[in-house]
């Protein structure tokens, strides 16, 4: 089946098999590899997307439900060739190791700064909890939202 | 929690240096080995064996090579060259032929157009199996069958066990092993199975040179080890076969042995197009090697004033049904049984076992996790049965250097375990949080299950250490090249495995500091341009290649000094102190040292338990660590509070769960994993005290916060409980004593 969705303001069609996630879709058939693929079960968030606004699992998204929506992805933070502040705090504060959960980690940090642009730390705590890690221990990505938030 | 940082680009030894990496990490641009993709890519896809222990009648794979988008589908026979490899005895099919010896073994190789046809066409693939009763009980499998009657690991230099599925045995006897003292505590404890569960699930991308050879872009721990075994199965010379770094979603020791490297370049080059192999999460529990269960038996006995007199240990490792690196984790297991602790006697029994359970070998920590939890278990014991603060105790036992350990060993290098007791003692424990209070902040979190009701705190310690570097005689080196140009720039090459753990920061501070310019670039690791670094492993990775590269940088100046200027091109290789095996009889050192260094850390936990449902939240955890000198002190940090939350899994909810040999929990859903809402602050304390053999004086820093959290905590937690908590990961029956 065809579809058509946008993905970072940009419209974009593909022709995708009915059981193709939406995963499977940005980073396979429209070039936007930065959702990363850990689990398949939205247990782990490295695939952590907007869609329509809302924060969620790529993966656990069909592609179809996604025609006609709006993706937004963490090729799509940083403006202009300068990095989101969530994204430039992770990298000042060490909080990217391996860095394969850290788009999941920086779509959701920012996602969560917009909604609450100062966390206290048990919002910050279970705000994330939707995110693993398995390099940091989490201590640096705290405090990189921490520093983000008071940027 | 650290201090925000400056932003740093550059870097020399010893300062805070944002990675090179970073930036295209969170942006979203870093190519991890899953990421790839190339024109005319096809994808593939393993069979693998439902079966812990089966003869293999009859493969029929007629149905799926008809199958739509199916290019290719390949078994054992199809394998051109030798039929088995391993990371260091061939004793593993590339694909299963007459008999499968754990479940997910691979037994047939698909490759098709789209993801989804090629596991069309793999659940076609017919396997007749006669099912076989499978050794799954260690204890009991030095009676049983043997798994590998060609006995793989024999004639390797290791005691002559005749029983049946040893991998290797090693007995340790130092002093008089019959020496009584005036105390004496008993225990036995049980580590379950971990798995590194990194987060990038194993992937490559085999790609078809045109003349019969490879290229093949794979996460990795160690390129040139995977060519050496990956060329003999494909029939090729070792330069047919390039091995080049993909980006690396994690490692900790489960991207040592090979996964789909051999079978995506038989794929390659049968279809003649390239072929990615991606595993999903289920299909990773069965793609790499695990941490060791294992089974201790321990008795440390001493004198009323506390002074261990000797100790008693018998460990079991179950290595699952291949060899890996089985060996040297038995040897590792053996040589830090006792702990950082001087003890005058001791008899050390450690035998690993074949078995038909998920194949074991390397996980950060490397067989001292497992007596690390037992020894500190012990010591905790000792001091309650003597009255003795266990910090006390653990200070007037401490190794120091001019001990020697009970392989009879000297510390010829620096060991400051009185220090790090000290001083991870000497951190400020929380005080006790009043009530009432979020639930995210008691046990049971936001399961919402207590106001408070049943909750103690225990406040608890350990200490423990491990080797830096490979041991028992390996010829361990690592490799740079350095080019230094003409306009005043340098490209350094080195295979080094950036595996997330820093070690390319690492490399250019070390060029920036010896060349004395900012100027430098690392070029990408492949076996293509530069010779083996070794692996990304064993605490090693800092050493070995700071090693290579200084040594590669002073003698580029050189030759550049000697030719009067112009580019210069140099490749220099890197060995640290020899080692010579130990003893196959009595487990002592056949010269000067079996392992080249150590390092030890101490930890201090403060705990939270519902007793009355048997809940645990780790309130704080408090670290002195042993790190020679921090070569990037952000960096170090990171490694510490990494390395503990894996030890935190082990302790509380890290296992893979098996029936008859066959996982029941092989997804992140079943497998639980460390988040955001378990893991406590860490303080660490960084201990420089420079190893004198190491270059900077730098030790690795990634396995000694690993190898004592879990005992730290699980101490908290029997402080918190009153209960033996003699099995990790503890469970909630174990806590309400059930």
């Amino acid at each position: 089946m065809r579809i058509s969705l946008t993905v970072n303001g940009d419209a974009h069609e593909a022709d995708v098999w009915e059981g193709e996630s939406l995963l499977f879709v940005l980073r396979e058939r429209l070039g936007f590899p930065g959702s990363k693929n850990a689990c398949e079960q939205g247990e782990c968030g490295s695939c952590s997307v907007l869609l329509d606004g809302s924060l969620v699992c790529a993966c656990l998204v069909l592609a179809a439900q996604a025609d006609g929506h709006e993706v937004q992805t963490v090729e799509g933070l940083a403006q202009d060739g300068e990095l989101h502040r969530v994204q430039q705090a992770f990298v000042d504060a060490g909080a990217v190791q391996c860095g394969f959960c850290t788009p999941g980690f920086v779509v959701a940090a920012a996602d969560l700064l917009a909604r609450n642009p100062d966390p206290n730390d048990d919002e910050l705590r279970e705000a994330l909890s939707g995110n693993l890690c398995r390099c940091t221990g989490y201590a640096k990505i705290f405090d990189a939202v921490r520093i983000a938030a008071g940027r | 929690m650290t201090a925000p940082v400056e932003k740093l680009q550059l870097g020399r030894i010893g300062e805070t240096v944002a990675r090179a990496d970073a930036i295209p990490k969170v942006a979203g641009e870093f190519a991890y080995s899953s990421d790839l993709n190339a024109a005319g890519m096809l994808w593939g896809h393993t069979v693998r064996s439902p079966h812990a222990h089966a003869r293999i009648a009859a493969i029929d794979v007629s149905e799926a090579v008809g199958m739509p988008g199916v290019h290719a589908v390949l078994r054992h026979e199809d394998v051109p060259g030798a039929p088995r490899y391993g990371l260091e005895f061939p004793d593993q099919p590339v694909l299963a032929s007459d008999r499968v010896r754990y479940f997910g073994e691979p037994v047939a190789l698909v490759a098709a157009e789209h993801p989804e046809q090629a596991r069309r066409a793999a659940a076609k693939v017919r396997v007749e199996y006669e099912p076989l009763e499978p050794v799954v009980d260690p204890e009991r499998a030095t009676e049983q069958e043997p798994l590998h009657p060609d006995r793989p690991t024999a004639g390797h230099g290791y005691r002559d066990d005749p029983r049946p599925n040893v991998v290797r045995s090693l007995v340790i006897r130092h002093g008089d092993p019959d020496t009584e003292g005036e105390v004496s505590v008993s225990g036995v404890y049980e580590v379950g199975i971990q798995d590194q569960a990194f987060l990038g699930p194993e992937s490559g991308l085999a790609v078809p040179d045109g003349e019969g050879g490879v290229d093949i872009y794979v996460a990795t721990q160690w390129l040139h080890v995977d060519r050496d075994q990956i060329a003999p199965c494909l029939g090729l010379e070792p330069e047919r076969v390039r091995i080049h770094l993909a980006g690396v979603g994690g490692a900790f020791g489960g991207r040592e042995d090979l996964s789909m490297q051999i079978h995506g370049a038989l794929l390659a080059l049968h279809t003649n197009r390239p072929v990615k192999i991606v595993y999903s999460r289920e299909e990773s529990f069965f793609g790499h090697v695990h941490r060791h269960p294992a089974k201790i038996w321990a008795e440390h006995r001493a004198t009323r004033e506390g002074k261990l007199v000797c100790i008693r240990m018998r460990i079991l490792l179950d290595g699952g049904a291949y060899a890996s690196s089985s060996t040297a984790v038995t040897s590792n297991a053996a040589s830090f049984a006792c702990g950082p602790y001087s003890v005058e006697n001791a008899l050390v029994d450690c035998t690993c076992v074949y078995t038909n359970n998920p194949p074991c070998g390397a996980m950060r920590g490397f067989g001292a996790v497992q007596v690390c939890f037992a020894h500190e278990a012990q010591m905790d014991r000792l001091a309650a049965e003597l009255g003795i603060d266990p910090i006390e105790l653990r200070l007037l036992n401490a190794l120091k250097p001019g001990d020697t350990l009970p392989t009879g060993q000297r510390i010829t290098g620096t060991l400051p375990v009185a220090d790090v007791i000290r001083r991870a003692a000497a951190l400020p424990v929380p005080e006790p949080e009043e009530l009432p209070r979020d639930p995210l902040r008691l046990p049971g979190g936001s399961g919402n299950t207590t106001r408070g009701q049943g909750v103690q705190r225990g406040v608890g310690f350990a200490v423990g250490f491990k080797n830096l570097c490979y041991s028992e005689g390996f010829d361990d080196f690592c490799t740079a090249r350095v080019r230094l140009l003409e306009n005043g720039a340098a490209e350094v090459h080195c295979a080094a495995a950036e595996v997330g753990q820093g070690v390319n920061g690492v490399i250019l501070q070390v060029a920036r500091e010896e060349l004395g310019t900012d100027d430098v670039a690392l070029a990408p690791g492949t076996t293509a341009e530069v010779g083996s670094a070794g692996s990304a492993s064993a605490s090693r990775m800092t050493w070995m290649a700071a090693g290579a590269v200084r040594t590669a940088c002073r003698a580029a100046l050189e030759e550049r000094e000697r030719r009067g200027g112009g580019e210069v091109d140099v490749e220099r290789i890197y060995r640290h102190p020899r080692t010579t095996p130990l003893d196959p009889e009595t487990g002592q050192i056949t010269g000067e040292r079996a392992h080249v260094a150590y390092a030890c850390a101490a930890m201090r936990v403060v705990a939270e338990v519902d007793v009355d449902l048997g809940l645990t939240r780790v309130v704080w955890i408090g670290t002195a660590q042993d790190v020679g000198r921090a070569l990037n002190p952000q960096a170090v940090e990171g490694q510490i509070e990494g390395g503990a939350a894996q030890g935190l899994g082990l302790a509380l909810m890290e296992e893979i769960q098996t029936r008859d040999g066959l996982i029941t929990n092989a997804s992140f859903t079943d497998y639980l994993i460390p988040t955001t809402l378990d893991m406590p602050p860490v303080d660490s304390e960084l201990v420089e005290d420079p190893e004198p053999d190491a270059p900077y004086g730098a030790k690795g820093v990634g396995e000694p916060p690993t190898v004592v959290s879990t005992a730290a905590i699980v101490s908290a937690l029997r402080a918190a409980t009153g209960q033996p908590l003699s099995r990790v990961p503890v469970r909630v029956d174990d806590i309400v004593g059930l």
